[in-house]
């Protein structure tokens, strides 16, 4: 098994010598008149950065107890990898994997090496049987919805107030609608038509006893964001984001309901430049969004992520 | 697989200089924004291939005209299923920008949506129909525009086909709506006629509207500017909270504006405390080098152990934020209950929480409407200035010095219900960066009343010179006194000679005047003394300044003796002096004496001896809670 990382360029990240985009140019060109450097002008991504960590933090400080939700796969590990970011090097709550049982070898692997090595307070709570789910689901949602019941299970076992989710507003129509921090109700249930405004980075924090909150820190990023950060900050991955065979997952979840989607890119380079050009949505390879018109939707009502 | 996607809706990779640019499409419902959408979409190339086709293609077989609008249902249906893309977060590319359409519906039902959606946009374009000119939706989103701070707007003025390209009445909408947004602080960048339906304006000047040189909707939109970080001014960074994961301490928060760096003298306020800054906290890289700038989310570590907590924001020596427990702010209220004076609400103002109550409100309306009918409650989607007053010290600055530390949102039950810029906060207030520890008085507010039978208060006395006040003001004194309680004259003379010898009768410098007597009178009150302010305070707002200083415990009378008989008293000559032409600038031959609206109670001392006044302020002190009216058994209280 190899986990894709770049010890090299860890090693380079940890050097004295600050990183690219955080440092400024030789000194005698950049003198002001006030004998400092001007502040380093900020990239899109650093523009990115610096808001989930805000995000992060405001969670961190306004929730009692929180868990971030750890699904294995590349937006969830940036998240990780933010957090780490937000509070110098450690994940100060919970990573909960709520575990169908049906992800990829690659992908417990992932996990297991990664959990330790990050140092994180790994939870893994399994999900009820399929036999227990809603019937008149179609077959794929309704073996991903296995994963909302595993989730409730997991939110009364422990009594979350918060959780933290990888999801992004370009992945999916009713995803675009989210607020940063979006109210729950006692059920898990998600209310698209009553949601608070939220302006200025000011969040509602504040779940009734009972519910919960998710909180979003890159709701804001995009597919090819993810990838241009993973790539910059030389964050592990799973391979099989990466062409084998002519083919590559571009979205990792079960086992059974995902297919890999045509595609040569060997490498993360080669991915922002097959995205750049692709006229596939990113979860096309996801079963469950395409059974009928309102899947998705219905399961995120119910509390699907 | 089947599935389409315009190449557009993907970001750019990380790493090319085209800049991103987030935009609202507002106004009035049906004015024209998914048309302007469809067809931007197809004058930028970011149409799947085919789609338009088809599209028309089903409208003749239907034997309807083909609408634009109907591209973004049908893209809204694919996208339901599953297919295309999301019309919530559509993106598009111009000649040098990208840019990324954030949903904001039009519907009134729906501001808070349309207040979410464009606080996160760079640009609004404001869309008008033509043949129906201004409308209260679209009022009102300029209006939000404003206070939300979206400074670049351009403005469309649709459907010129409806009106045969008519320049004249272009010019009409144009003016009525520049106007407006001028009045309320916002430069349009440009107005545009445009038919989105038949494109003329979107992308090209068609010879129908030869007549108009600005630039079309495309150009408008690529001359955009991402929003920049406020690095020039001065350092903001409101601290989120305080890490000791190990052995450093570490101060996070996000830069405002402003930079840092390790080594600098920072003020933590309100509380005014100094110190250096040690190192400048990363990871994995740490410390880092360099001076972080505003929008980046920093660790700091400082050279002293001092008492920093969430809420607090750390300053330059020397141009710090003001301190203060009063703000006066320019709100939108979305809650369903109306805002009332009196409420009790919590203020987040950067990382700050805190308990306040609506003092004052002042010019609620419904920034739809063109006559704005004034209420004294602001109403849901109304929008209103207020006087807050805050549990506890905050720092903040105006908007206009700082828009970042300069904006809140109140929270009732747990939810944001509004939010707004800060338009003042209480003058004079400007910390001074020592270590200021003031000492609370050893004696509980509730020693003091049972002993006066009293409440602290202030009585502001105002009117024309020779109207009676100093003679009112001293007869309630002795009343009170004589009764047991502690009152004390505050003579607005009397001050000049000491306090207020540094002060003219400019209109600054009789504000200032005003601001120190209620200050003193405030403090006065707070001690459980009546403080008894008889000063002529001309100016309403100065009056009102007073008023939200002394907060609740403000009693305003209104001394209204006739001029003539004023001036018949002339006690002290002023009167005259003035009319021989050698006292300038003298309230009361002049006309610059502005009378209470609201005051508590208003006294003609021409019709009424000074024990009946007297009587009848007492009647007003008893009945608003200042004076106990009966006996009360004191033992309970202590």
């Amino acid at each position: 098994m190899h986990l894709l990382d770049n010890e090299s360029t860890i090693a380079r990240l940890r050097r004295a010598d600050p990183p690219k985009g955080s440092s400024a140019a030789p000194m005698s060109s950049q003198i002001s008149s006030n004998g400092r450097l001007p502040p380093p002008t900020m990239d899109h991504l650093d523009a990115l950065e610096a808001q989930s960590i805000y995000i992060f933090r405001e969670a961190f400080a306004r929730l009692k107890k929180l868990a971030l939700l750890w699904s294995l796969g590349k937006d969830s590990n940036v998240m990780i990898w933010l957090a780490r970011k937000a509070f110098f090097g450690r994940v100060p709550f919970p990573a909960l994997h709520v575990d169908t049982g049906k992800k990829f070898a690659e992908m417990y692997a992932f996990r297991d090496r990664y959990g330790k090595e990050w140092e994180l307070d790994l939870k893994i709570e399994p999900c009820p049987l399929l036999e227990t789910i809603d019937p008149t689901l179609p077959p794929a949602a309704r073996s991903a919805a296995r994963k909302t019941e595993g989730l409730k299970l997991a939110l009364a076992k422990y009594g979350f107030d918060g959780l933290i989710a990888g999801i992004r507003r370009d992945e999916e129509a009713t995803r675009a609608k989210e607020r940063v921090f979006s109210p729950r109700g006692t059920e898990g249930g998600w209310d698209v038509r009553d949601q608070p405004p939220e302006f200025w980075d000011q969040f509602n924090a504040s779940p009734p006893p009972g519910a919960h909150l998710r909180i979003h820190p890159i709701l804001h990023w995009t597919e090819a964001d993810i990838w241009a950060y993973t790539q910059r900050e030389n964050i592990p991955i799973i391979p099989l984001y990466l062409a084998k065979d002519g083919k590559r997952y571009r979205s990792l979840g079960d086992q059974d309901i995902t297919n890999p989607v045509a595609s040569t890119a060997s490498n993360i380079e080669e991915i922002l430049i097959e995205l750049d050009g692709t006229r596939v949505p990113e979860r096309a390879g996801r079963a469950l969004d395409h059974e009928t018109e309102d899947a998705f939707e219905r399961l995120r009502v119910a509390g699907y992520l | 697989m089947n599935m389409i996607i315009p190449t557009a809706t993907l970001a750019t990779p990380n790493g090319t200089t085209r800049p991103q640019v987030r935009i609202v499409i507002v106004g009035h419902v049906d004015h024209g924004k998914s048309t302007l959408v469809g067809r931007l979409l197809h004058e930028t190339g970011s149409l799947p291939e085919g789609k338009l086709e088809m599209l028309k293609a089903v409208s003749a077989r239907r034997g309807m005209p083909f609408e634009w609008s109907f591209l973004l249902d049908a893209l809204q249906t694919e996208r339901d299923q599953g297919i295309t893309i999301d019309t919530t977060q559509i993106s598009f590319r111009t000649r040098s920008r990208d840019v990324v359409l954030i949903d904001a519906p039009g519907h009134a039902e729906f501001l808070r949506n349309m207040i979410t959606g464009a606080s996160q946009a760079d640009g609004a374009v404001l869309i008008i129909d033509a043949l129906e000119g201004v409308r209260d939706q679209t009022r009102r989103h300029g209006y939000l525009l404003h206070l939300l701070g979206v400074k670049q707007v351009a403005i469309v003025v649709n459907k010129m086909d409806r009106v045969d390209f008519s320049a004249s009445r272009f010019k009409e909408i144009s003016d009525e709506i520049s106007a407006h947004l001028i009045g309320l602080g916002v430069t349009p960048s440009a107005v545009i006629p445009i038919s989105a339906r038949d494109g003329d304006g979107v992308a090209e000047r068609t010879p129908r509207i030869e007549w108009y040189d600005g630039p079309t909707v495309v150009e408008a939109l690529d001359a955009l500017e991402p929003a920049r970080p406020l690095e020039t001014l001065a350092l903001r960074l409101p601290v989120q909270a305080i890490y000791k994961f190990d052995d450093r301490r570490i101060v996070a928060g996000r830069i405002e504006s402003g930079s840092l760096a390790a080594g600098d003298e920072i003020v933590i306020m309100p509380a005014g405390k100094i110190a250096r800054i040690r190192s400048v906290e990363s990871w994995p890289v740490t410390p880092l080098q360099g001076s972080p700038g505003a929008g980046r989310s920093v660790g700091i570590t400082l050279d002293r152990e001092l008492f920093v907590e969430r809420g607090d924001v750390i300053a330059h020596v020397g141009s710090t934020p003001r301190d203060t427990r009063r703000i006066r702010a320019r709100i939108f209220w979305l809650h369903d209950k109306p805002l009332v004076e009196g409420a009790s609400i919590l203020v987040r103002l950067g990382t700050r929480e805190t308990r306040a109550t609506v003092v004052a409100i002042e010019k609620a309306v419904d920034p739809g409407e063109l006559s704005s009918v004034e209420t004294k409650a602001i109403a849901r989607n109304h929008v209103g200035e207020i006087d807050i007053s805050l549990a506890q010290p905050i720092a903040a600055d105006p908007y206009t010095d700082n828009s970042r530390t300069g904006r809140l949102v109140i929270e009732v039950n747990g939810r944001i219900a509004g939010g707004g810029l800060v338009l003042s906060v209480a003058s004079g207030q400007r910390a001074i960066p020592v270590d200021i520890v003031p000492v609370e008085s050893a004696l509980r507010p509730d020693e003091r009343s049972a002993r006066y039978r009293h409440n602290g208060a202030v009585l502001w006395l105002t009117g024309l010179p020779g109207s009676g006040k100093s003679t009112l003001a001293r007869a309630l004194e002795r009343r009170l006194f004589s009764a047991g309680g502690s009152p004390v004259l505050l003579d607005g003379d009397t001050l000049r000679a000491g306090l207020n010898s540094d002060l003219g009768f400019s209109a600054r410098d009789r504000s200032e005047n005003i601001r120190r007597l209620a200050e003193v009178a405030v403090h006065l009150a707070r001690n459980g003394h009546i403080a008894i302010v008889a000063a002529v305070s001309p100016a309403r707002e100065d009056r009102a300044a007073a008023r939200r200083i002394a907060d609740t415990a403000f009693r305003e009378i209104y001394v209204a003796t006739p001029v003539d008989v004023c001036e018949s008293r002339d006690p002290k000559g002023h009167y005259a002096k003035a009319r021989a032409g050698a006292l300038h600038g003298f309230t009361g031959t002049g006309n610059d004496y502005q009378p209470p609206a609201g005051c508590e109670l208003t006294i003609d001392t021409s019709r009424r001896s000074v024990p009946d006044a007297t009587d009848e302020i007492e009647r007003m002190l008893a009945r608003s809670g200042v004076l106990f009216d009966e006996l009360v058994d004191l033992a309970a209280n202590i």
